[in-house]
């Protein structure tokens, strides 16, 4: 009997999740949810100012507090050597500041106490010192001759540059620009956002002296990463090193990187022989962890006058803050910035960038996007409207024109990206019917006649996801590949094992749904568990939207080898010889005799009970997938608004979003990533800024401050789908998280300016407050750069 | 020197810096020894070991703390806990029976309303409130209802779905009672 797929949740079926039975009742089992026996806390005293020089520290007000077991300085780690760290981009970040304090939240300062509330007394009672620094919060003021040098604790830094790098062709790049009629021009700043998943980050520490085992607990994207990091850097052996990474309150990027918390409980829990937690309070999180963009933009395109893109030049300076920590590949210093007009056929391209150091928190994660794929998208799609515009053409048509056509795959991107497929056509019709664009137009003009201000936005573009392949995709030299394992029990149910780590992705449910695909094994019948470094198998961990790209292919590939290994009990139990038998979901069978089979459940049983002569019992494995490409998801976000002229307030009236992101295995689980992303782009493009004044404060500091949307700011959002297999995954599937966050964000920006055209508006940076609309509105000039840069022109 | 959670206990005390409170959590009475200045939510979370209560922002915006007092939504990360006092508190733990999930919990599974369930505790909590105030709320008025309660995960939509469908589900529940009332 043939097994109907979508019954046994296999892929292409909406499963409802398995992780919700416990998130529905509260039985999430979250990092603050953890308590140990005899369980110490501690909490971290932060710099009040960006930049200072530290003269002393009075520690000890803080140890007579009652119920304070440890106070732990700069000083303290230094004589440890674990007063600085290495950042996963190849420099250094202090743990507690010994010298200076470079960032308004710095840590320079820890106490362990009995509870939370004493540990937060005893912070308080620290007296430090500060002498004043100037700080510099801008790219501007950090390569200004005579700024002050913030890294001045590396010997060979002498001003605050951290890198200069350029990719693509220069000199075709100038020969486009000489052959072209029109050259479009455009310069933005993309703002620094952060994160911000609703739970914190934080750690559990518990050293046992008597094994000499480090466990770690602790809020963590990419556990491996961290145990290997914790070798090094704490000098233990990597086997006596065990993290954990539990339920994880959203990640978004926020939870890659290593902070010094987490560095410092270890050490506590290692003094005091105890179980050390450190939860980070919002401001904590919001002022000191990864956060993401920040990156001035400028670039050029050169044009003909029909529309067709000849070149592209693009420049970069980005502000990394104190300490170059992105979490990034290695070989690309500005992550895949230059993954920009990859949807386009453009011939000639050339980027430079310059990324520097300021008085501000470091990060530079990738805040649910590829290492600034979100910039590159945003500005792509901001450059094509601004060319559109300047050319008079219809911005729908311009894309038309210089899309990568569907039979013109494999193609090599304007950055040497190789693209492998897509019908991008397709989806800029499907949105375009769906948001009514003819009529919109027509609509548009009407209301003009009555002041009303109507515009639409259209950001197309197709993005790398799921680093990597290990040619060219490394962390600390740790090749990005991802893995799976599978044990199928005695009686057919199964285990897997993935070196991923769910924040809200639902792994538990897919995973058992590609296992379902490959073998017919009932999802149900399927537990997965990811997340403990002491069972899971080496993998890089969940972001750059490459779960689906890297380890669910390893999850195909685990449950392939163990279909082989099947086949042959099989052929043994039918006694007919390998080569006979078909493979239909969940059976094998003779193949002259298509009644006579076997099931992958009796096959599971003969592998503990009646193995072939000279065949190992058991049947489990492993796979290490490492892609031969990154997979290239499409996404088209249409939306429309209305722009209050008295108050620059704009209202979004619809949003179109048509994704193409290969095979999908859960559409329930895919909408909601979708959706999930466009509401981080409406939040981006309309409210979301970290702010810093001229001292360096940081004025996003918590959620009165940093402004999220809420359901009732938040639009809806209307789905449409392509499908366009990727060529190279296993089962077809692209990476999907993140497309919305990248794609979305232009498409609002643009129909703000495209209310706004008659005005000569060419850029509002975002985000896009109603005071800044209102003063282009008003005004009629652009409304540039961050504040305290923010200047009219 | 004790920690501020060890000292729920049900022993009298002649601390001077203890309160004694008596707090109904999901219809257990709780007495308990708490420092004055002891949160509601961590009275919940650590003193009372109901760990589906979170605090996500300590300031009360995020609403993931989000509890039932007397039957109103009240972020419990900026309240005493001396403040529940003779009050009734309901928590996520309060909405399930042992075989059977609430009918909030159950469309929030089955519309996909949460992601990575940080924020569900405190959503269906007011979620429910709502619901017992107005058992035919539009989507506006379930927008409204939710703009204390942040999520970054589903972008809402999915949010506002599970609580309509919720709705329908405890009007339909409602009138199947009320029919086999009238039969028996």
């Amino acid at each position: 009997m043939t097994i109907d797929e979508i019954k046994i949740g296999g892929l292409g079926a909406s499963r409802s999740r398995v992780e919700d039975n416990r998130f529905v009742r509260g039985k999430g089992n979250y990092i603050d949810d953890i308590s140990l026996p005899g369980m110490l806390h501690m909490e971290i005293l932060r710099s009040p100012l960006a930049h200072a020089r530290i003269k002393s520290i009075d520690a000890s007000a803080a140890w007579a507090i009652p119920g304070v077991r440890l106070v732990l300085t700069g000083e303290l780690m230094a004589s440890r050597n674990l007063a600085w760290m290495p950042t996963l981009s190849y420099d250094t970040q202090a743990v507690l500041a010994t010298d200076k304090v470079r960032f308004q939240g710095q840590e320079v300062a820890c106490v362990v106490a009995d509870d939370p509330y004493i540990a937060k007394d005893a912070c308080e009672a620290i007296i430090v010192d500060y002498e004043p620094l100037a700080a510099i919060v801008n790219p501007t003021q950090a390569m200004a001759d005579g700024a002050p040098i913030i890294r001045d604790d590396k010997e060979n830094q002498h001003d605050n540059v951290i890198f200069d790098w350029e990719i693509g062709d220069k000199d075709g790049t100038d020969r486009a620009f000489a052959d072209a009629d029109v050259v479009s021009e455009l310069e933005l700043h993309y703002p620094r956002s952060h994160p911000s998943p609703i739970e914190t980050c934080g750690s559990i520490a518990d050293f046992d002296r008597s094994t000499s085992k480090l466990t770690l607990y602790m809020t963590s994207q990419a556990p491996h990463i961290i145990r290997a990091a914790v070798a090094m850097v704490a000098e233990l052996p990597e086997h006596m090193i065990r993290v954990v990474s539990p339920d994880l309150g959203g990640g978004f990027g926020n939870k890659v990187p290593i902070y010094p918390g987490y560095v410092v409980s270890i050490l506590a829990s290692i003094l005091l022989e105890r179980p050390v937690k450190w939860i980070e309070d919002k401001t904590g999180n919001l002022i000191s962890t990864g956060f993401g963009r920040d990156i001035y933009l400028r670039g050029q395109l050169a044009l003909r006058k029909d529309g067709k893109i000849l070149g592209v030049r693009m420049h970069a300076d980005s502000d990394h803050g104190a300490f170059f920590s992105d979490a990034q590949p290695s070989k690309f210093k500005i992550g895949l910035l230059h993954s920009a007009f990859a949807c386009y056929d453009i011939p000639a391209a050339h980027l430079t960038a310059r990324g520097v150091y300021t008085n501000k928190a470091p990060g530079g994660v990738a805040y649910r996007c590829s290492f600034r794929v979100t910039e590159a998208m945003f500005f792509q799609e901001r450059m094509v409207q601004a060319a559109a515009d300047d050319l008079g053409i219809d911005q729908a048509e311009i894309r038309r024109l210089n899309f990568v056509r569907d039979d013109d795959f494999p193609h090599r991107t304007p950055f040497g990206f190789l693209t492998d497929s897509g019908q991008y056509r397709k989806c800029l019709d499907i949105g375009l019917e769906a948001i009514g664009y003819e009529d919109f137009l027509k609509e548009k003009q009407e209301a003009k006649k009555n002041g009303r201000l109507l515009g639409i936005g259209i950001s197309t573009m197709t993005e790398p996801l799921g680093a990597g392949n290990s040619r060219e995709y490394d962390i600390l030299g740790i090749k990005m590949f991802d893995s799976a394992e599978l044990r199928v029990h005695m009686t057919g149910k199964a285990i897997l094992r993935t070196g991923a780590k769910s924040q809200g992705q639902g792994h538990e449910t897919t995973w058992a749904q590609i296992v379902a695909h490959e073998l017919g094994i009932p999802a149900e019948d399927i537990v997965v568990e990811e997340g403990d470094t002491d069972t899971a198998p080496f993998g890089m961990g969940t972001y750059a939207s490459r779960s689906t790209p890297v380890a669910g292919a390893a999850v195909s590939m685990v449950s392939r080898k163990i279909r082989a290994k099947a086949r042959k009990i099989a052929a043994h139990l039918l006694e007919v010889s390998e080569e006979d038998i078909d493979w239909e979901l969940g059976r094998f069978f003779v193949r002259s005799s298509p009644d006579t089979g076997v099931t992958i459940q009796e096959c599971a049983m003969a592998a503990y009970s009646n193995v072939p002569d000279g065949m190992e019992p058991g049947l489990e494995n492993n796979a290490y997938y490492d892609p031969p490409n990154l997979t290239w998801p499409f996404g088209c976000y249409i939306t429309t608004v209305e722009v209050d002229p008295e108050t620059g307030v704009w209202d979004v009236l619809k949003v179109v979003a048509v994704d193409d992101c290969g095979v999908r295995i859960n559409p329930m689980i895919v909408e909601g990533q979708i959706m999930g992303g466009l509401a981080e782009a409406y939040a981006i493009s309309s409210m979301q800024m970290i702010t810093f004044d001229e001292q360096g404060n940081c004025v996003g500091s918590n959620y009165m401050d940093y402004l999220l949307p809420t359901a009732w700011e938040t639009p809806g959002f209307e789905l449409h789908e392509v499908v366009t297999p990727c060529p190279h995954h296993p089962i077809g599937a692209k990476g999907v998280g993140e497309c919305a966050t990248v794609g979305g964000p232009a498409a609002f920006v643009n129909a703000v300016l495209d209310a706004l055209k008659d005005t000569g508006v060419r850029n509002i940076d975002m985000p896009l407050l109603p005071d800044r609309v209102y003063e282009a509105l008003t005004e009629h000039h652009d409304v540039s750069g961050a504040p305290p840069l923010r200047t009219g022109s | 020197m004790t920690s501020l959670f060890t000292k729920v206990s049900p022993e009298p005390t002649t601390d001077a810096g203890v309160r004694r409170i008596t707090v109904s959590i999901n219809g257990n009475q709780h007495t308990v020894d708490v420092e004055p200045r002891l949160l509601l939510a961590h009275l919940i979370r650590q003193g009372l070991d109901l760990t589906g209560t979170h605090t996500g922002c300590d300031t009360t915006h995020c609403g993931a703390c989000t509890v039932l007092f007397d039957g109103t939504p009240v972020k419990s990360c900026t309240m005493f806990a001396v403040q529940a006092e003779g009050h009734e508190i309901t928590t996520v733990e309060g909405l399930a029976t042992a075989s059977e999930l609430h009918p909030i919990q159950e469309s929030f599974k089955d519309e996909h309303g949460l992601q990575c369930g940080f924020c569900t505790p405190g959503m269906m909590l007011t979620a429910k409130a709502l619901l017992d105030e107005n058992p035919d709320p539009t989507e506006d008025e379930v927008r409204w209802a939710l703009s204390g309660n942040l999520c970054r995960c589903t972008g809402y939509q999915n949010i506002v779905k599970s609580v309509l469908a919720a709705a329908a589900r405890l009007r339909s529940q409602g009138a199947t009672d009320e029919e086999e009332g009238e039969t028996s």
